[in-house]
């Protein structure tokens, strides 16, 4: 097996030299106490300040005094004040700061979460989102004053369409899941104007669980599609399936296990065949992008991750953006309204529409995140574009073949095929049999390595699942470094595994008791 | 790395797994790439060419408003550790993320007077669709009873999300400004699974929230209810900076509180992203959309913050989820949170009574003017809604030329008949005495300008020319 660097070890100084095992390795708590970090115990603001203390200064009162009491009536009024936080604002931004320091993030280190996409977020995107003229930009100014606005939504839809090919797109949808959404609702309107009633939605057993969950809220009912021995759609199973009730098949191309379906132009030919839509989750678009586009493969309907494939930073959780792209015949019923550009140049917000769904959301869509998009496709072109995917590609490849060294692969075998595209599934289930640590062991133990883990127990036809996608933006050294502590923890562990099963030692808190959350929850800072 | 991988070129990769057929044979048609400082001098250009708020004088509300975001939002936000993660699927390496969201549930909570909040949800209209369908789940009902005093937005969503999970959309209208109480109670009826309001309402009326939500429980009563799965559960969508002075929903009847939270510390961004939330009775946290933060403790005992309730969810749950979010608004609810804390306990009551006041004033000194009424005489804390004797959208290009922005043009918004000739006019603690004398001498000149014969304007109440272009929002 490779070793750790040592030289880069113990330039960490949570870092120790084990010599009883020839090796390096993250110190355990045990041996050295508690971190720091972790004997600061967490307080939130709301156990902070003081009553009296403040930060906000109100603009004094220049308006004739009147009773407010009668502008607004007691039978309307408040009796006591919210229990906000008293505090002033060097405690503010201390706190903060301080809960930040407690948060592991993509600018300090490897992130290889798959089907997230956790690529480098140039800075320069918050610096043009941040313009006056984008960001204190109101959604309902009128059309003329807002040409700016427009034409960078009516590029960025036509970039899109050109990316999927698909020509008709809507940037409306506020993340994947309510792109999905949109789509599914899409389809069924489709149906619907042609008279017809069609209640199942195929999907994959390897599908993302916000597809099957979309499912429902559309009214619509999950009928489970079968993978093959190499993990792509049974096409027998679907040939089975595909009948006159079905309304549309969800599908990830290339799918969460990172495979590219061969078979693609067969399955859009049975799915059309019976009457359905091709729905393409663009979740992994990244691996694709300029290479093979899911119009050329058939789809009917794709929406985009725009803080995934077009890299906006995640937030901890949001905001993200999923617009949706549409062939000719499903594009009479996108959410309105759609930008177009006029005869004489101008740009405009079309509501003319009467076979749309209607909205799914107010205003425009997440536009700083268009803005961020745009400025991302403006800096890559097409050639740049088609550079992401290859070097995605290149880079999970090469990851892959690390981790398929002796040492390792035994005991996390890749899950299907041999190459892989953005991203790939490899299964704990020997590791766990042979060497008696979990997944979410291995998962833990990367935490003190100063790696966030892979996507974890995902794709559910996996055992022991872990989905490793490493994005284009890493280096050699990055990757290399990976795969040496993941086959650093699997020796530790054929030494000892309750290393591993003890792990993390190193965070600002060790492993939590998520059942005891779960069973009486406290979701919230109990008060006086 | 070739070598490693076996193969003798990147394209080979590619090869050997998309069938050719599907392969793109050209390059895309896109522009070339270029540096850093292009990119920024054409986002720039593009930026120069919209009209934002602060290259006017701006009276623009109707869902979102020009509150002063604070410095420290912009500089807590930019934080890598906050900025560039993703959700805390792994709580040990996540709980700043964590512990912000249980703070933002707790300052939601407290806002709206309900036990349980979510970590949030999209955005306001959105949100209020996602209660929809948590009333739909809870009690199985038909029919959601919504008043017309919902966001247009918010109703529209309402429609097509209801659309999909099988659930009719009957509006209410309203009258003197408010939901007609009566017809109110004669639509809501057993099968009512959501009755839904606004508040204050889109016109800037206060609306009677105890009394509405007294009634949607009283009128669904009898036989027919306990076959029906309950009694409907009642929405209402609320403005959060109204919640400093205005009786909180949870002390209203209120079973579920949903809402825009931008005017919390985010900035417009032509509309987003922002963050909506979405906070209930204890009785509805098992079918919340969303992700929810928990306290626990870890293997030593040290206090800790999961992602908790996860059976609810899409990852697990899959299609049995409670809805199919995944990734929500975290940036823009920290800097919700944060700006809670920035104003505190105090400060929004301080800034609900300076813009009540100033409200007030607004309002009464527009409505003073030639040609300018008020559309309804309710209670009104942020916003109110005029009628012009004169064409809305002539009137505001008349505006722009002085660098004023009266307000949205109510009918262009809404669609509506009966609010032609109405504007709608927000004032937040950035616009002064000053800027609202200054709005109406402008406002003033304009409809006098545009009501004058030559200008083929009309009496109140009568028939006004269309606007001669097209809708602009």
């Amino acid at each position: 097996m490779s070793m750790l660097d040592d030289n880069l070890l113990h330039a960490d100084p949570s870092i120790d030299v084990h010599p009883a095992s020839g090796g390096a390795r993250p110190r355990r708590a045990d041996a050295f106490g508690p971190t720091p970090l972790q004997r600061e115990p967490a307080r939130t603001i709301f156990q902070k300040g003081a009553p009296g203390r403040r930060a906000f200064m109100c603009p004094p009162t220049d308006v004739p005094g009147v009773d407010g009491r009668e502008l607004l009536p007691a039978r309307f009024r408040r009796t006591e004040p919210p229990r906000l936080p008293e505090v002033s604002e060097p405690e503010i931004v201390r706190h903060y700061v301080g809960i930040s320091k407690r948060n592991f993030d993509l600018d300090s280190g490897f992130y290889p979460l798959g089907s997230c996409t956790m690529k480098h977020n140039p800075r320069l995107h918050e610096r043009v989102a941040a313009l006056a003229g984008h960001a204190r930009l109101h959604p309902l100014q009128d059309a003329e004053r807002a040409q700016g606005a427009l034409e960078l939504m009516w590029s960025l839809q036509g970039a899109l369409a050109e990316i999927s090919g698909l020509q008709h797109v809507s940037l409306q949808p506020s993340a994947g899941s309510h792109g999905e959404l949109a789509g599914v609702l899409l389809t069924r309107a489709y149906h619907e104007d042609r008279g017809e009633t069609r209640h199942k939605v195929l999907t994959p057993d390897t599908a993302h669980g916000t597809n099957p969950a979309t499912v429902t809220m559309a009214g619509l009912e999950v009928v489970k599609l079968e993978s093959d021995a190499d993990g792509g759609i049974d096409l027998d199973d679907l040939r089975a399936k595909a009948d006159s009730d079905v309304a549309c098949l969800m599908l990830t191309n290339p799918n969460t296990l990172g495979l590219f379906d061969p078979n693609i132009e067969e399955i859009a030919a049975i799915v059309h065949g019976a009457g359905a839509t091709l729905y393409y989750d663009g979740a992994n678009l990244n691996a694709v992008m300029g290479m093979s586009r899911p119009g050329d493969m058939g789809f009917d309907i794709v929406h985009f991750n725009l803080h995934k494939s077009f890299t906006q930073p995640h937030g901890g959780g949001g905001p993200g953006s999923g617009p949706i792209a549409t062939s000719e015949r499903i594009a009479p019923f996108l959410p309105r309204p759609l930008v177009v550009r006029e005869d004489d140049g101008t740009f405009a917000f079309d509501f003319d529409r009467p076979k749309s769904i209607g909205r799914v959301r107010g205003f425009h869509g997440n536009y700083g995140c268009f803005v961020r998009a745009y400025a991302y496709i403006c800096s890559l072109g097409a050639d740049g574009l088609k550079d992401v995917s290859e070097a995605a590609v290149l880079n999970a490849n090469y990851l892959l073949a690390r981790l398929q060294e002796r040492g390792v692969a035994e005991h996390l075998p890749l899950a299907y095929g041999k190459l892989c595209m953005h991203e790939f599934v490899l299964s704990g289930g020997p590791m766990k049999r042979a060497l008696a640590i979990k997944t979410l062991d291995l998962a833990k133990r990367l935490l003190d390595f100063g790696f966030h883990p892979p996507t974890v127990y995902f794709p559910l036809l996996v055992d022991e699942a872990l989905m490793i996608e490493p994005t284009e933006t890493e280096t050699k050294e990055t990757l290399d470094a990976f795969a040496d502590a993941i086959a650093a923890i699997l020796a530790e562990a054929a030494e000892d595994p309750q290393v591993a099963i003890g792990a993390p030692y190193t965070t600002p808190v060790r492993r939590l008791d998520e059942v005891a959350a779960a069973k009486h929850p406290v979701i919230r800072q109990a008060l006086d | 790395m070739l070598q490693a991988i076996g193969v003798g070129s990147v394209q080979e990769i590619f090869d050997r797994q998309i069938p050719e057929a599907v392969r793109l044979q050209r390059a895309l048609d896109l522009p070339d790439g270029v540096g850093e400082q292009a990119v920024y001098e054409h986002l720039r250009t593009l930026a120069a060419r919209n009209t934002s708020a602060e290259d006017e004088l701006s009276f623009l509300g109707a869902g979102m408003y020009d509150h002063y975001v604070p410095a420290l939002i912009d500089m807590l936000t930019e934080r890598s550790e906050f900025l560039t993660p993703y959700t805390p699927y792994q709580p040990e390496i996540s709980q700043g993320g964590l512990q912000v969201m249980f703070e933002y549930q707790t300052a939601i909570s407290e806002l709206t007077g309900l036990p349980v909040s979510n970590a949030s949800s999209y955005e306001g209209p959105s949100a209020v669709a996602a209660a929809g369908y948590l009333a739909k789940l809870h009690n199985g009902g038909r029919r959601f009873v919504v008043s017309a005093g919902l966001h247009p937005h918010a109703l529209e969503t309402v429609r097509t999300h209801a659309h999909g999970y099988g659930v009719e959309v009957v509006e209410v209208a309203l009258r003197d400004g408010v939901t007609d109480p009566e017809q109110w109670a004669r639509a809501i009826g057993p099968d009512t699974s959501a009755a839904i309001f606004a508040q204050p309402n889109f016109y800037g009326a206060v609306e009677d929230a105890a009394s509405l939500s007294a009634a949607a429980k009283a009128a669904a009563t009898g036989e027919a209810l306990d076959a029906a799965g309950g009694p409907p559960v009642v929405v209402a969508q609320v403005d959060p900076m109204a919640l400093g002075i205005l009786k909180p929903p949870g002390e209203c009847g209120v079973d579920v509180a949903v809402g825009e939270g931008q005017p919390l510390g985010n900035r417009l961004d032509f509309g987003g992203p922002s963050f909506g939330f979405f906070a209930a009775r204890e009785e509805y946290l098992r079918r919340m959309p969303g992700r929810i933060a928990g306290e626990t403790v870890d293997v030593d005992g040290r206090r800790g913050f999961v992602l908790t309730l996860q059976t609810r969810e899409q990852h697990i749950r899959r299609e049995k989820a409670t809805s199919n979010i995944c990734t929500a608004q975290a940036l823009n609810a920290l800097a919700g949170v944060v700006y809670l804390a920035w104003l505190g306990r105090v400060g929004i009551v301080e800034l609900g009574e300076l813009m009540l006041a100033r409200t007030h004033y607004a309002r009464e000194r527009l409505a003073g003017l030639d040609g300018v009424e008020k559309l309804h005489s309710q209670p009104v804390i942020r916003e109110f809604a005029l009628r012009l004797d004169a064409d809305v959208a002539a009137v505001k290009r008349r505006c722009a030329l002085d660098g004023v922005n009266p307000g949205v043009d109510l009918q262009a918004l809404t669609g509506r008949g009966e609010d032609r000739g109405g504007l709608l006019v927000a004032i937040t603690e950035r616009r002064s005495r000053a800027d609202i004398d200054r709005l109406a001498e402008v406002l003033g000149v304009a409809v006098a300008a545009e009501r004058g014969p030559a200008a083929g304007g009309s009496s109140i109440g009568g028939p006004a020319p269309l606007a001669d272009e097209a809708v602009s929002v």
